[in-house]
C-alpha cells in the first residue's frame, strides 16, 4: 500500500515538473586568448506544449543557451534537466533546427534527408523510416519534392525539409534556433504561420530563438527576455494572447513597445 | 510649386499566360561545336599533322618517325598483344600501391580528424614526405625490398598517400560546423559519424585528392619502370619504352609514350569524371 502510495506521489511529481528545467546555467566560450562568459546563472522551465522563446539583442547568448539544451555546449555551472535527467551530451530527444541552411546533408534527397535522423538513431528500419518521412514531408507540403536534393530549393523550402526531419524524430523538445532569419520578410511570415499551424496539428513542446520581438509575439506563448553581455534574464512575459490576428492592434503594439523598452533602456 | 499628375490606382485581374512559344532548335552543326570533346580532338588532330609534316622534313626515323609510322608500330604491337601485357603490369601494380595507399591515407585522416595526436602526426608527416618526390625513394626501397614488385608498392604508396591524406584532412576540416552538430544531433559517434557524416562531406576534397595521387602514382610508376622494370622478365609500360630505345625502335618509343599518356587520359575522362558527375556534381557540392 504504501509503494504504491511512493509510486502515485512519483507520478504526481513527473506530472507536474516542467519538461525542460534550466537551472543557474552559466555558459562559457573559450577563445585563444581568453574567456568569453556567454550567459550568467540563467533559470527557466518550459512546460510541456509551451513555445518558449528565447528572445534578445545579439550577444545575449540565446543561442549559447539553445546549444547546451541540445547538448553541444557544457555547463560552466548550473544544470539543465530534461524530465529531471541531466543533459550531458546531443541526442535525438532534443532536435535542433538551425538557421544555415546547410544543415541539411547535401548527398541525400529530401526524403531520405528526413528519414536519415530515424535510421541514424537507431529509431527505425529505413522502409519505416522512408514512410514515416513521407508522411512527414506531407505535414510540411513538400511531397512533391522528395526525390529532389537541397541544392535544387529554395531557402524557405530548405528549411521546411528542416523543420520536417525534426518532427519526423518525435522529439521531447523541439529546439530552433532563429531559424527564419536567414528567409525573406514574405516567405518567413508563411513559415511562421506554417509553424503555429503544425503545433496546433502536433502540440510540440517549442523552445524558439529570435532577436524579432514580432517573431517572439507571434510565435511564443512565454517569451524569456535575456540582457546582453553576459545573458542574464531580465523578464519572463506572457504572450498567450497574440497570434496572427492580433499581429498590429493596439494591445499588440503596447507589448512590443515593453519588450523593447526592457531590452534597451536599462 | 511642385506640380504632379493625379496618379489613378489599379487592381487587374490576371488572365491565364498562352502557352510557351517553342525555342527554335540549335542547328546541328553549331550543337556538335558546343561540344568540348569535339573542339579538343579538332586541336589534336592538327597537332598529328603538324608532327607528321616536321617528320617529314626533317627525314630521320630514328630521331623523329612520323606520327603515322608511330601509330602503325603502336597498332600492331596492340594486336600481338605486347603492348596489352606491358600496360597489365602496370596496372596491376598501380592498383595495389593505389589501394594501400588510399587506405591508409583514409585511415589517418580518420584519426587525425579525431584525435590532437593523429592531427599533429598526420601534418608533420605530410609537411615531410609531401614535398619529397615519391620517386627519389626508390634507391633506398631496392635497397630494402630488393628488385621486385615489393620496392615499386612502396614507392606507389609513397606517391598516393601524402597528396591523398592532405586533401582528405583539409575536406574534414572543411565540413561545416552545423551540419557536424545536425550529424551529432541524431547520437553520431565515432566510426558512424566519420562514414555517415564526414566522408560524404568531404566527398569533393577527397576526390581531387584521389585525382592527384591517381596522376602521381602513374608518373612515378613509369619512371620506377625506366629504372628498372625486368624484375622476374615481365616489364611494364616504362620498361617497354627504354628497351624500345635500346634497340633503337624509335617508333616504339613513340608507341609506348601514346600508351602511357592514353591511359593516363582515359581514367581521368572515364573513372573520376564519372564518379564526381554521378556524387559531387550531382548534389550540387561542385560545378
Amino acid at each position: 500500500m504504501a509503494a504504491t502510495g511512493a509510486q502515485e506521489q512519483q507520478a504526481l511529481a513527473a506530472a507536474a515538473r516542467p519538461l525542460l528545467q534550466v537551472r543557474d546555467l552559466t555558459l562559457e566560450y573559450r577563445s585563444e586568448s581568453r574567456i568569453v562568459r556567454a550567459t550568467h546563472e540563467v533559470s527557466f522551465d518550459v512546460l510541456s506544449g509551451d513555445r518558449f522563446v528565447l528572445l534578445g539583442a545579439s550577444g545575449c547568448g540565446k543561442s549559447s543557451l539553445l546549444k547546451s539544451v541540445a547538448g553541444f555546449l557544457p555547463p560552466r555551472s548550473g544544470e539543465v534537466l530534461l524530465d529531471g535527467r541531466p543533459v550531458t551530451e546531443p541526442g535525438p530527444d532534443r532536435v535542433v533546427v538551425f538557421q544555415e541552411f546547410d544543415q541539411l546533408p547535401p548527398w541525400k534527397r529530401v526524403l531520405d534527408n528526413v528519414a536519415f535522423g530515424l535510421i541514424a538513431s537507431r529509431q527505425c528500419g529505413s522502409d519505416e523510416a522512408r514512410e514515416r518521412a513521407a508522411q512527414a514531408l506531407a505535414t510540411v507540403g513538400l511531397a512533391q519534392a522528395a526525390d529532389a536534393y537541397p541544392h535544387q530549393l529554395s531557402g524557405g523550402m530548405k528549411q521546411r525539409v528542416a523543420i520536417a526531419r525534426a518532427l519526423v524524430m518525435r522529439p521531447r523538445v523541439l529546439l530552433m534556433d532563429e531559424p527564419f532569419a536567414a528567409l525573406d520578410a514574405l516567405t518567413r511570415r508563411s513559415l511562421q504561420e506554417e509553424l503555429l499551424r503544425l503545433w496546433q496539428e502536433l502540440r510540440f513542446t517549442l523552445l524558439f530563438v529570435t532577436h524579432s520581438i514580432e517573431e517572439a509575439l507571434l510565435v511564443g506563448n512565454r517569451i524569456l527576455l535575456l540582457s546582453p553581455h553576459p545573458g542574464r534574464v531580465r523578464a519572463e512575459l506572457d504572450a498567450q494572447a497574440f497570434g496572427f490576428g492580433s499581429a498590429g492592434s493596439a494591445a499588440f503594439q503596447a507589448q512590443q513597445q515593453r519588450i523593447h523598452r526592457l531590452l534597451f533602456e536599462l | 510649386m511642385s506640380y504632379v499628375h493625379p496618379r489613378p490606382e489599379f487592381e487587374r485581374e490576371l488572365p491565364p499566360l498562352p502557352a510557351p512559344s517553342v525555342e527554335a532548335p540549335l542547328h546541328a552543326a553549331r550543337r556538335l561545336w558546343q561540344r568540348d570533346g569535339v573542339r579538343q580532338v579538332v586541336v589534336l588532330v592538327l597537332i598529328a599533322a603538324a608532327w607528321e609534316l616536321a617528320a617529314r622534313w626533317a627525314g630521320n626515323d630514328l630521331l623523329l618517325p612520323g606520327f603515322l609510322q608511330a601509330a602503325q608500330a603502336w597498332w600492331s604491337d596492340l594486336r600481338n598483344g605486347e603492348l596489352l601485357a606491358r600496360t597489365g603490369v602496370s596496372l596491376s601494380l598501380l592498383l595495389q600501391g593505389y589501394a594501400l595507399g588510399t587506405a591508409l591515407a583514409l585511415t589517418l585522416s580518420a584519426l587525425a580528424v579525431a584525435t590532437r595526436p593523429g592531427r599533429d602526426v598526420l601534418v608533420t608527416l605530410t609537411s615531410l614526405f609531401n614535398p619529397l618526390p615519391a620517386i627519389a625513394l626508390l634507391p633506398l626501397a631496392l635497397l630494402w625490398f630488393g628488385l621486385g614488385q615489393g620496392s615499386l608498392v612502396f614507392v606507389l604508396v609513397h606517391a598516393v598517400l601524402w597528396p591523398l591524406a592532405l586533401s582528405t584532412l583539409s575536406g574534414f576540416q572543411g565540413v561545416p560546423e552545423t551540419l557536424r552538430m545536425a550529424g551529432r544531433n541524431y547520437g553520431l559517434r565515432g566510426l558512424r559519424y566519420v562514414l555517415l557524416i564526414l566522408v560524404p562531406a568531404a566527398l569533393p576534397a577527397i576526390l581531387s585528392g584521389l585525382r592527384i595521387g591517381w596522376a602521381f602514382a602513374w608518373r612515378t610508376l613509369i619512371a620506377a619502370e625506366l629504372f628498372f622494370g625486368a624484375s622476374s622478365g615481365r616489364g611494364g609500360l616504362g620498361w617497354y619504352i627504354f628497351q624500345s630505345r635500346n634497340e633503337l625502335l624509335t617508333d616504339r618509343v613513340f608507341a609506348g609514350l601514346a600508351t602511357v599518356v592514353l591511359i593516363g587520359w582515359l581514367v581521368e575522362r572515364c573513372v573520376f569524371d564519372t564518379v564526381e558527375r554521378l556524387t559531387v556534381r550531382r548534389w550540387g557540392m561542385q560545378r
